[in-house]
């Protein structure tokens, strides 16, 4: 029988669902543990980070890295498990793009201790105690992960050979590349796998009229028709703008697409191409009426950089 | 430092109504600063929001967007599509910490040369009074993303 395959999944900053996305192949994760041997994967598998610093250089085949990078932990986890692994992917949204982490790009790291242990309704911090990387106690030196001052990306930290967008990536694409690297069939270097060329807009069933509106809605203010574009009908969808590859899960479920599988092929901002879309479907041709119209979008920056602000033109909030 | 700030402006300007200003402008030998470097593109609605965004991380103080008059664009619509991602760029950049008066949207017909000297007098003006842009980066860093 020929050696099983070696792979890994690590999370830096993001919320776990990648790793739960992975275990969601159901039973096909039979089939990936037939074929794979994990080697590391902390909410599966007790492996330590010591171990793996035993490894030697290139033992992992494949990493699924999933996660932003918040802190110096986070950087020293991506720059070991390049180190340790064959192929690296940027595994889900906040490893590609940032993610919803980092929408903390809009604000700057002194903003962000001070909200967290200042200012917060529910702080009791009378002597401004902050987090220290280093603190002297009786038995040694301890210490805590450098908070960083931006959200970034992996390719940021390390060199990252596939981006796999999605928040968290469809499980049928799981299950596709899985077999695409099981096969050895793999795009060249850089590549986005697991994802379409395609918008959203082209799997969504949704029917499109090319209608303009007058206003636009929050989901929780408005019951959209079930058959109709939910753009048309006034939800900020990003569907236009957006890669697919998900089979538009959100815009089926009734939901408008949030943007998680990034930007199309040679769009260089994602949130920039969506206000393209945007003016093109409202129906106001004086600059006050539009004004009003543009005004009903809540948080008009989050909305556009909703899982990728760290990867965009902006990047951050400049002081 | 700021003494000597000279602001970088780019204008994307389309081709039916605000190049052929500009180019009055010239051949009237109007004089207006030279901060200006102009991109011909076909129409205003072809001014894509990242290539402003692009313009000011490349190093751009600010931009000037120009097309023709409501209701005068050669393709129609395209000067009020202009419009429109222009009202919410302004509100994006806000949102960046960026003064929105950096970009700046001017309706200049091929008739208008003095207007033009004037937009781009007065742009100008407005751009040194900011001083330069906090958006520039590093030319390395750009188009680095997903």
């Amino acid at each position: 029988m020929a050696e099983k395959l070696k792979i890994a999944s690590y999370w830096a900053a993001d919320c776990g669902g990648c790793d739960v996305a992975i275990l969601d192949t159901h039973e096909k994760f039979l089939d990936i543990v037939q074929a794979a041997d994990i080697v590391f994967m902390p909410i599966a598998v007790d492996i330590k980070e010591k171990d793996v610093e035993a490894f030697p250089d290139g033992y992992i085949d494949v990493c699924f890295f999933h996660g932003a990078i918040r802190n110096s932990e986070n950087e020293h986890m991506a720059k070991l498990l390049r180190r340790k692994s064959k192929v690296l992917v940027a595994f889900g949204s906040c490893a590609m793009m940032g993610g919803v982490p980092g929408l903390a790009n809009f604000k700057d790291r002194e903003g962000i201790l001070s909200r967290v242990y200042f200012e917060s309704p529910s702080t009791d911090n009378p002597d401004k105690v902050l987090p220290q990387t280093e603190t002297q106690v009786r038995e040694g030196v301890l210490t805590l992960p450098a908070f960083y001052e931006e959200v970034k990306t992996l390719a940021d930290v390390v060199d990252v050979d596939y981006f796999m967008p999605g928040c968290p990536p469809a499980s049928h694409q799981i299950v596709n590349v899985f077999q695409a690297i099981v096969a050895g069939n793999l795009p060249p270097k850089g590549s986005i796998v697991g994802a379409s060329t395609k918008s959203v807009c082209e799997e969504c069933s949704r029917i499109k009229e090319n209608k303009t509106i007058k206003r636009f809605y929050r989901v929780h203010e408005i019951i959209p028709d079930p058959e109709r574009c939910l753009l048309e009908q006034g939800i900020p969808c990003m569907g236009p703008a957006t890669r697919g590859g998900c089979g538009a899960a959100c815009p089926v479920a009734n939901q408008p697409c949030r943007g998680c599988y990034g930007p199309l092929d040679g769009v260089i901002d994602h949130g920039a191409k969506y206000i393209s879309a945007l003016a093109s479907v409202i129906d106001a041709n004086n600059p006050e009426e539009a004004a009003k119209i543009f005004d009903q979008i809540a948080d008009p920056a989050g909305m556009l950089y909703w899982f990728g602000l760290p990867a965009s033109l902006l990047r951050r909030v400049r002081k | 430092m700021e003494q000597s700030f000279e602001p970088k402006i780019i204008g994307f300007l389309c081709n039916w109504c605000s190049y052929a200003g500009a180019d009055l402008a010239g051949v009237s030998r109007l004089q207006y600063p030279p901060n200006i470097r102009i991109i011909r593109v076909m129409c205003s609605g072809r001014v894509d929001p990242s290539f402003v965004l692009k313009a000011l991380k490349e190093g751009a103080d600010g931009v000037l967007i120009a097309g023709c008059h409501p209701g005068d664009c050669h393709y129609e619509s395209g000067n009020y599509k202009a419009m429109r991602r222009y009202l919410y760029l302004k509100k994006l950049l806000k949102e960046f910490g960026v003064e929105d008066e950096r970009v700046r949207l001017e309706w200049i017909s091929a008739a208008e040369g003095a207007r033009f000297a004037q937009v781009v007098t007065e742009f100008t003006e407005t751009i040194r009074r900011l001083g330069p842009s906090k958006f520039k980066e590093k030319a390395a860093s750009v188009g680095k993303g997903a």
